[in-house]
């Protein structure tokens, strides 16, 4: 486990060593506050809470998840340092879950910069921050998943520019299953187990409940399943990708 | 003598490619094996292989006695591996980078400073050990690999082209490095340049289309070509590797 940690800490490191890391904390943060107060009419509603930055969440991530994790291992398999990672002493789940973990640190640093929001709901009204913070959470845990999707998709090839297209399209259907856009169309051309899969895998729902501050059960089983499958599926793609 | 490093009937193709067919070796404390072959001939996936990167088709390799494949993480914690063309996370600074493979190895606190600081010593990277590895010349980026390689002390060795890009003054220092290590140590270089050969190994192996066609001391691989006294060990390559000579030893073992 303290191999997992070791990674995790260089990995988080290296963001922080290039410019990419700042770049892509100011613009989601101004995205974020775009959202919130232009698209999603903050002081029309005249409610002093986070709802309106929390609807757009799963779109942000959309774009922003896949921006983290295509270079997760596409980069170290281009360079040649995941030959040197993985003749280290180490297990390939140990560099998995640590360069992921990495990556899931990194959006957690991403959400509590846009503190402003918070503290801008809590001038303004008397918002109930255990709601918010539930949201975070769920936030977070969304990331969390489409971070270990990510992860998978970037083991698959050297070009990070494919592994942000394929995340990005995976990410949607990990989203909006469940909608009728997606399910419609899986069942015009799927049979029904394939289409109660889909709609099963939708992380639209789930996450629509931390918004209200409700935490189910089914949605920490299903967040935690997600990141184990798609972290296994990492293992597996890697092991069988690494030297190509 | 026992060996530290033993590589037992490694097979690995790629596609209809036999890259390595069934390369065994042994290789004894105290011993500096030169791995030569041409470009092609399965010397990285040789060493790719030892070092449990790639898993081969059939075979295996033991480091101190621990299978690659059955105990991986015992067996790498006692060998150093300098993967080819020494890739290293760029931006990191060389201490860092250092600090990190020797935590990873368990050496921790006071215990991994003095580990990395001896490794920087001995590979002459004091200079360049605050600069970020990106911006450092090929030189010193490949003696960053060779630093990461000899951190833990392993018992083994296996360093693929550890001269490759270095100054006549650089090859000269990691020779000298690799032969201040090579007691009680198994190492294996692979190398293109010949004269490594005669200046650092206490034996060569040469490798064509993943078999081994010679074995020995640079001495008893000279005298490989009938009707010539002293022959360079460029031409002694050249003879057993061109593929006229690989047939004729077919011929010979049929």
């Amino acid at each position: 486990m303290a191999n997992v940690f070791t990674i995790a800490k260089r990995e988080l490191a290296g963001y922080f060593g290039t410019p990419i890391a700042y770049v892509f904390l100011v613009i989601f943060v101004i995205l974020s506050g775009v959202v919130t107060f232009h698209l999603g009419n903050f002081f029309a509603r005249g409610s002093a809470d986070l709802s309106a930055f929390f609807n757009y969440v799963p779109w942000l991530l959309l774009v922003f998840i896949p921006a983290v994790s295509m270079r997760l291992w596409a980069e170290e398999r281009k360079s040649g340092t995941v030959e040197l990672l993985m003749t280290l002493p180490i297990s390939p789940w140990e560099a998995v879950t640590g360069k992921w973990l990495a990556s899931v640190g990194f959006i957690a640093v991403a959400f509590v910069a846009t503190f402003p929001l918070w503290i801008t709901v809590n001038y303004l009204g008397d918002p109930d921050n255990g709601v918010i913070m539930v949201s975070y959470l769920g936030a977070l845990a969304l990331a969390a998943v489409l971070l270990a999707m990510g992860s998978c998709v970037s083991a698959f090839t050297k070009n990070q520019v494919i592994a942000f297209v394929l995340a990005v399209a995976i990410a949607f259907v990990i989203v909006t299953s469940g909608t009728p856009i997606v399910l419609d169309t899986v069942r015009a051309i799927a049979p029904k187990p394939i289409v109660d899969a889909v709609a099963a895998m939708s992380a639209l729902t789930h996450f629509i409940g931390t918004g209200q501050g409700f935490v189910a059960l089914s949605s920490v089983v299903y967040a935690i399943s997600m990141v184990v499958f798609w972290l296994f599926a990492t293992v597996i793609v890697l092991s069988n990708k690494k030297a190509d | 003598m026992t060996a530290l490093l033993e590589i037992d009937g490694l097979y690995k193709a790629f596609g209809p490619v036999r890259a390595v067919n069934g390369i065994s070796l042994s290789v004894p404390a105290g011993e500096v094996l030169g791995f030569l072959g041409p470009n092609g001939a399965g010397k990285s996936t040789t060493m790719k292989m030892v070092a449990g990167f790639l898993d081969p088709d059939q075979g295996s390799a033991r480091i101190c006695g621990d299978d690659i494949l059955l105990s991986p993480k015992a067996a790498k914690q006692n060998l150093g591996y300098l993967p080819e063309g020494a890739p290293a996370y760029g931006e990191m600074t060389p201490v860092g980078f250092l600090k990190f493979c020797a935590s990873i190895r368990g050496l921790k606190g006071a215990q991994g400073r003095a580990a990395v600081d001896k490794a920087i010593k001995r590979t002459a990277l004091s200079s360049v050990a605050g600069q970020t590895i990106d911006t450092l010349s090929k030189g010193f980026k490949r003696r960053v690999g060779i630093a990461q390689a000899i951190l833990h002390e392993p018992k083994v060795l296996v360093l693929d082209e550890p001269t490759d890009g270095l100054d006549p003054n650089q090859k000269q220092q990691v020779r000298d490095l690799i032969a201040e290590l090579s007691e009680g140590r198994a190492i294996v270089i692979s190398t293109h340049i010949l004269d490594e050969v005669d200046a650092v190994c206490s034996r060569a192996v040469i490798i064509d289309q993943g078999k081994v066609v010679a074995d020995g001391t640079a001495d008893e691989l000279r005298q490989l070509i009938p009707g010539k006294k002293t022959p360079s060990l460029d031409e002694v390559f050249r003879y057993i590797t061109t593929s006229d000579a690989v047939h004729r030893s077919e011929g010979d073992h049929g």
